[in-house]
């Protein structure tokens, strides 16, 4: 390790550094979660939606009178009725617009194009039979290469758009990349498809809108990630008074990016509630979540790396050409429309780099989220730890010490990248020699040395990769406008008791107990006396969510400021009770005591029941407040991952047979639940790059639209994995957490792939694209193009 | 995710049943574990008019060995065939499978004989049945017939059963000599159907030559598909590896496979011959008292 | 029709539509939302429950079918306290968003009656027909196990 963080506090206070058990998890193991679904309201009705069944047609007619003749159907509405109300486009997360119910054409498959609304939910699935569609059918657009070449175009009703490009955009510096590489003694290239995939959390997405006819009080409980910001988006895209719209996001199964946009069924619920005075239940079949809602990835890189005869990377470019769907969704900051791509540059230390991409609207559903990843980091670090990989191999070098030669090394941070990020903190040394210890990387290469070349063959991978997280500081992060600053309110009752309200929104990583924890390290409470609140922007501050591994980093860091100020004036009143001078005091966890006479204290506990009772003259009563934290750098967690896979040679299939992972997220707040995100992460990783994926068909159908064909690890298939640590503060974070939830997904996708392609360099092949499917194997080595 | 609506008729035996099959004909049909069925009827691919319900009758719950065979009732769910006695002693192809077809909780609800009777070629049962040289016996009000399996698996989808008949009991011979027998499945995760499968099924006369064969290949045809031809080539030889190879190239030879999402039809056809060739060895294993 | 159903040790009677799948019988016929729906194709177990022990996915069984039977959800395992497996669960830190732990901890219980030591394969290949998003299964699986040592020891 390179640092260690002791806990400070004691088990009983459970501050920063103990694994303190999940306060959420009374309720969930008892099945007494609150999930959306289980939301039911007196008089409430269910909505079905009508889809698309084309990817690409224009719309001659809707005939819905069968429908709205079935008993118990209430309503079916069209696009043509929510014009009406200016209601038929709303604004998506990148500044595009967006049809709630497809009016003049379709564009994907599964575009929403009507909806039933009933009072039953069979009933209002039953009669979707009964809306038909005049569909003509137009050619549909299903690569980023087509919809570059074709003159169709997708976004017709567009002002000025006279082709298909959703946006073009770059980083860093072409003439100095220009050089590098005109002084190249060697360049690396990689060409590869980061396939579509699907964040599918468990629970789907849905909603209940309920309007009140009296009072226009909109309450909308919603599977959001970012309730503060669909509040804002509510009012702005509906025209309703903020005051009066109330997102509730009750427990939510499971996110991943998946529930940061704002989706036309909630927008048609909310709309349907407001006509007809009722609440409306809306909730997604999967098939309607994977074919509909956002998708993460599907970029097509190149990529190249500069090197000297030194084998010094030099200089690296990287080409981007996104597919985004029929309309530019991607939830991310609206500076950088490739995401964080351009942290492609990675854990090495070169002075020159390029990054060009440019979007393409196809005829598939629009999304972009960061599917458990910070913008676009997992594709970046996914291209530069291949390519570092293959030009290890290329090189006939190690490719651990290929990498170890080029990492940054640990006093050069904070480091300046080409591309424009200052890295705040690293020891990627320190995690590479762990992880080659942990799993004898020496032992393994002697095995793969001495394997039977006929038998099962024995490759190993490598990524280490840093991410950036932590959106962000205001002057450049802000999304469709709002700033991605994040807020803590902290109470601090008369007994010693707290309540912490937060801006941003867990959904299963443990919020309630993690940040009860920080305000545990500053004040000493203990965690299990801090109630934590989120989700209901009623009685939350402010802030921009959940996703993108932001919550540590900026909620996290707004609770310890809050925490702080509280115990400043808590000095106050502890000078008060012990008539002392505020100077004389000093704090260790949990008291203020009078320098030299240590006997002589108070206890938080004593201070809060005196801001209420015994407070100074002068002094406002109370103990609490709030503090809306704009982080002044993002954090850079990172770590090596090793793997190593066996492939059976006549079927093409490969397993792990060894894990290790070792991260550095900087301090960790809660060690247990620290490990279960990365073991999450690690899986889903493994799941992209072996099975999870959604493909098309020429037509623009959707192949993988439902858990039969949307490949999900089972518990057999998932890997077993060995976790190491190493601990590098963030020296700008207040506590020096850096954020976890998204390292292993991003970080261990490309481990598994240079894994499979190290076991076959040695037979000519030099990269399979994601999902590294048996049958890709199988062909690449039998020289056979086994597409897709 | 939701059904479509039906009538529903829960007889409480199998007479019962019969004659409400008999009553509704064609739009009657038989609802066992369902586990196939009701996810067709919830996305709304399948609408029956009427659903007869046997899952009272639990006197056809039941794998048993009788004389000449084992008999599995029509109501034994997948689960009862995994680590199964009878099955492992009577049927080694059949025991090699069990584990493999759909997911535990699935294997609990299923039933063999619904599975049988669904006719899916990229079910795992009818391969095993095809290779082990199943029955199939088929009950209505006018009696009982059996049907081989070979004549019942039509096609995809679609069984030889006529209106009013049901499946009541699979038969599976009991082997005459030292048997074993595999059941080799690609499958891309637990709970999917099979890329492609080979059932093997090898029965030793006292010499050590092969007596009976069955090797038979599933998702590679539009329906499960027995290699006749391979099987030939193996009755009255002395198992090698070299006989083995030959069987498979076969094998792969009469196989169809399409090309789709789960790879190009030539790698599945390379898939049906290295399967082919474990399958025989572990077979052959097997019968010969070694490993399985 | 009308069903009689023992969940939970407690018999309930509804009349409801023959379609009307177990899932929804338990979730909306009887407000027990602990039993969750995560997918359309019988996929992902969140809706496990035990039918006379057994766990099964009751998203692909009509209500209708249940009649007569008990059922056993997430709700009825604690009795007076809570069950090995959910402190297990909390201890081990087996679960993070709780969709899928209803399923999961249901299906350990008809394994660990069987079997309280089973090995980490034998966990696996028992929860294979349930999903989890979020852990990544490492915690699940020794969650179980913890809870079948705690029933072996007591």
């Amino acid at each position: 390790m390179t640092t260690t963080h002791d806990p400070i506090t004691t088990f009983e206070v459970g501050g920063v550094g103990h694994s303190v058990l999940r306060k959420e998890d009374d309720r969930f193991v008892q099945g007494a979660g609150n999930y959306v679904d289980d939301i039911v309201l007196k008089g409430m009705l269910h909505m079905a939606i009508l889809r698309s069944p084309v990817a690409h047609a224009r719309i001659l007619g809707i005939d819905a009178s069968e429908a709205e003749a079935m008993e118990g159907v209430v309503a079916v509405v069209t696009g043509a009725m929510l014009e009406g109300y200016n209601l038929a486009w709303m604004p998506t997360l990148s500044g595009d617009t967006q049809a709630v119910l497809a009016t003049d054409k379709v564009r994907y498959q599964g575009q929403e194009v009507a909806a039933v609304i009933a009072t039953d939910p069979y009933i209002a699935k039953d009669a979707l039979a009964g809306i038909f569609v005049d569909y003509e059918e137009l050619e549909a657009i299903t690569t980023p290469q087509q919809s570059l070449a074709t003159e169709t175009l997708i976004r017709d009703e567009k002002e000025g758009q006279t082709d298909n490009v959703a946006y073009t955009w770059e980083a860093g510096d072409a003439a100095i990349t220009d050089a590098a590489f005109a002084a190249a003694h060697r360049v690396v290239s990689l060409e590869s498809h980061y396939p579509r995939s699907h964040p599918s959390p468990l629970e789907t997405c849905g909603c209940v809108s309920d309007v009140n006819p009296i009072t226009g009080q909109v309450t909308i409980y919603l599977t959001s990630q970012a309730p503060h910001a669909h509040r804002t988006l509510f009012a702005l895209v509906a025209g309703l008074p903020e005051e009066k719209i109330r997102i509730i996001s009750p427990d939510i199964g499971g996110g991943f990016g998946n529930k940061v946009p704002i989706y036309p069924g909630y927008v048609v619920a909310t709309a349907a509630s407001l006509v007809l005075g009722k609440p409306v239940k809306w909730v997604e079949s999967r098939s309607e979540n994977i074919i509909s809602t956002g998708f993460g990835r599907d970029y097509h890189m190149t990529g190249s790396l500069a090197l000297d005869e030194d084998n010094r990377i030099t200089g690296m470019r990287a080409a981007i050409l996104s597919d985004q769907g029929a309309f530019f969704a991607d939830a991310q900051p609206s500076k950088f429309k490739a995401g964080l791509f351009h942290i492609c540059t990675g854990s090495y230390d070169f002075g020159a780099a390029h990054v060009t991409a440019k979007g393409a609207f196809t005829n598939k559903a629009p999304g972009g989220v960061a599917y458990r990843c910070s913008f676009r980091v997992t594709e970046a670090s996914y291209l530069i730890e291949r390519l570092a990989d293959k030009a290890a191999h290329e090189i006939g070098m190690d490719p651990t010490e290929f990498r170890e030669l080029n990492f940054i090394k640990k006093e050069q941070f904070p480091y300046h990248s080409p591309t424009g990020f200052v890295y705040d903190s690293g020891d990627y040394h320190g995690a590479m020699t762990l992880a080659k210890e942990m799993i004898d990387y020496d032992g393994w290469r002697e095995k793969q040395r001495n394997q039977d070349p006929d038998g099962k063959l024995i490759g190993i991978g490598i990524a280490s990769f840093t991410e950036v997280v932590g959106a962000g500081p205001s002057k450049d992060y802000d999304i469709v406008g709002l700033k991605m600053f994040d807020s803590a309110e902290l109470r601090i009752h008369p007994t010693g008791k707290a309540i912490l309200k937060l801006g941003v929104k867990s959904q299963g990583q443990g919020h309630e107990t993690t940040f009860a924890q920080i305000v545990a390290e500053e004040l000493g409470i203990p965690a299990n006396d801090i109630k934590v609140i989120e989700g209901d922007t009623d009685n939350t501050p402010y802030g921009l969510g959940t996703y993108a591994s932001r919550s540590t980093p900026v909620g996290g860091a707004a609770t310890s400021m809050v925490a702080r100020k509280l115990r400043e004036k808590a000095r106050k009143l502890a000078a008060h009770l012990l008539e002392a001078s505020e100077d004389d005091l000093e704090w260790e966890v949990g008291k203020f005591s009078v320098k030299g006479s240590p006997e002589s204290f108070v206890t938080i506990q004593d201070i809060a029941f005196a801001a209420y009772t015994n407070h100074p003259e002068g002094m406002e009563a109370g103990l609490e407040g709030v503090h809306y934290y704009d982080p002044p750098n993002m954090t850079y967690p990172f770590g090596t991952y090793i793997v190593v896979v066996e492939i059976d040679q006549d079927d093409g299939t490969w397993e792990v047979v060894d894990m290790v992972a070792v991260d550095d997220c900087g301090v960790r707040i809660n060690p247990m639940i620290v490990e279960g995100q990365i073991t999450g992460g690690l899986t889903e990783g493994f799941a992209k790059a072996n099975m999870q994926w959604i493909s098309f068909d020429d037509n623009g159908n959707c192949i993988g639209s439902n858990f039969m064909d949307y490949l999900v690890p089972t518990a057999w298939e998932t890997p077993k994995f060995k976790l190491g640590e190493t601990v590098t503060p963030s020296p700008h974070h207040p506590i020096g957490a850096k954020g976890v939830g998204e390292s292993a997904t991003v970080g261990s996708p490309a481990a598994y792939v240079n894994a499979v392609v190290d076991a076959l360099w040695s037979r000519g092949v030099t990269n399979i694209d994601m999902p590294v499917l048996p049958h890709r194997v199988w062909g690449a080595l039998n020289g056979v193009d086994a597409k897709p | 995710m939701y059904p479509p609506a039906f009538e529903y008729w829960s007889p409480k035996s199998l007479d019962e049943a019969l004659s409400k099959l008999q009553e509704l004909g064609h739009d009657g049909r038989v609802l066992a574990g369902g586990q196939s069925l009701i996810p067709m009827m919830k996305l709304r691919l399948a609408a029956p008019a009427n659903l007869v319900d046997i899952n009272n009758l639990t006197d056809l719950a039941y794998v048993r060995a009788d004389n000449g065979h084992l008999a599995i009732g029509a109501l034994a769910r997948h689960a009862d065939v995994v680590d199964n006695d009878h099955v492992k002693t009577i049927s080694p192809t059949m025991a090699s499978a069990a584990p493999w077809v759909a997911d535990p909780l699935v294997r609990n609800r299923g039933t063999v004989a619904g599975s049988i009777a669904h006719c899916d070629p990229e079910g795992d049962w009818n391969s095993v049945m095809l290779a082990v040289g199943a029955s199939v016996v088929a009950t209505s009000t006018s009696g009982q017939r059996v049907i081989p399996i070979g004549d019942f698996v039509v096609d995809f989808f679609t069984n030889s059963l006529a209106e009013g008949e049901m499946v009541t009991e699979i038969q599976i011979p009991r082997p005459t000599g030292s048997a074993g027998g595999a059941y080799l499945k690609l499958e891309r995760k637990i709970g999917d159907y099979a890329t492609a499968a080979v059932a093997t099924f090898l029965d030793l006369a006292t010499d050590g030559t092969v007596s009976n064969a069955g090797i038979a290949l599933t998702a590679v045809a539009s329906k499960n598909l027995k290699v006749t031809e391979a099987e030939q080539m193996l009755i009255g030889q002395t198992p090698s590896p070299e006989l083995f190879a030959e069987a498979a190239a076969v094998a792969a030879a009469a196989c169809d496979p399409e090309s789709d999402v789960r790879g190009p039809a030539e790698y599945k056809r390379a898939v049906i011959n290295a399967y082919t060739k474990r399958g025989l060895a572990k077979a052959l294993a097997q019968a010969q008292g070694g490993a399985s | 029709m009308k069903v009689t159903v023992t969940i939970n040790g407690t018999a309930q009677s509804a009349d409801i539509e023959s379609r009307k799948l177990l899932v929804d019988f338990i979730r909306t016929e009887l407000g027990m939302t602990g039993t969750h729906i995560g997918c359309d194709t019988t996929s992902c177990g969140a809706c496990t429950v035990l039918l006379d022990g057994t766990p099964i996915k009751s998203c692909t069984m009509f209500a209708v079918s249940a009649d007569g039977h008990e059922v056993q959800t997430v709700e009825g395992l604690k009795n007076g306290e809570l069950h090995p497996l959910q402190v297990s669960f909390k201890e081990n830190h087996g679960l993070q968003c709780g969709f899928c732990t209803p399923g999961m901890m249901l299906v350990g219980k008809a394994l660990l009656e069987k079997n309280t030591s089973p090995t980490d394969d034998e966990v696996r290949w028992a929860i294979s027909g349930n999903l989890c998003r979020c852990t990544g299964y490492t915690n699940i699986v020794k969650s179980i196990q913890a809870a079948g040592a705690a029933i072996e020891g007591n």
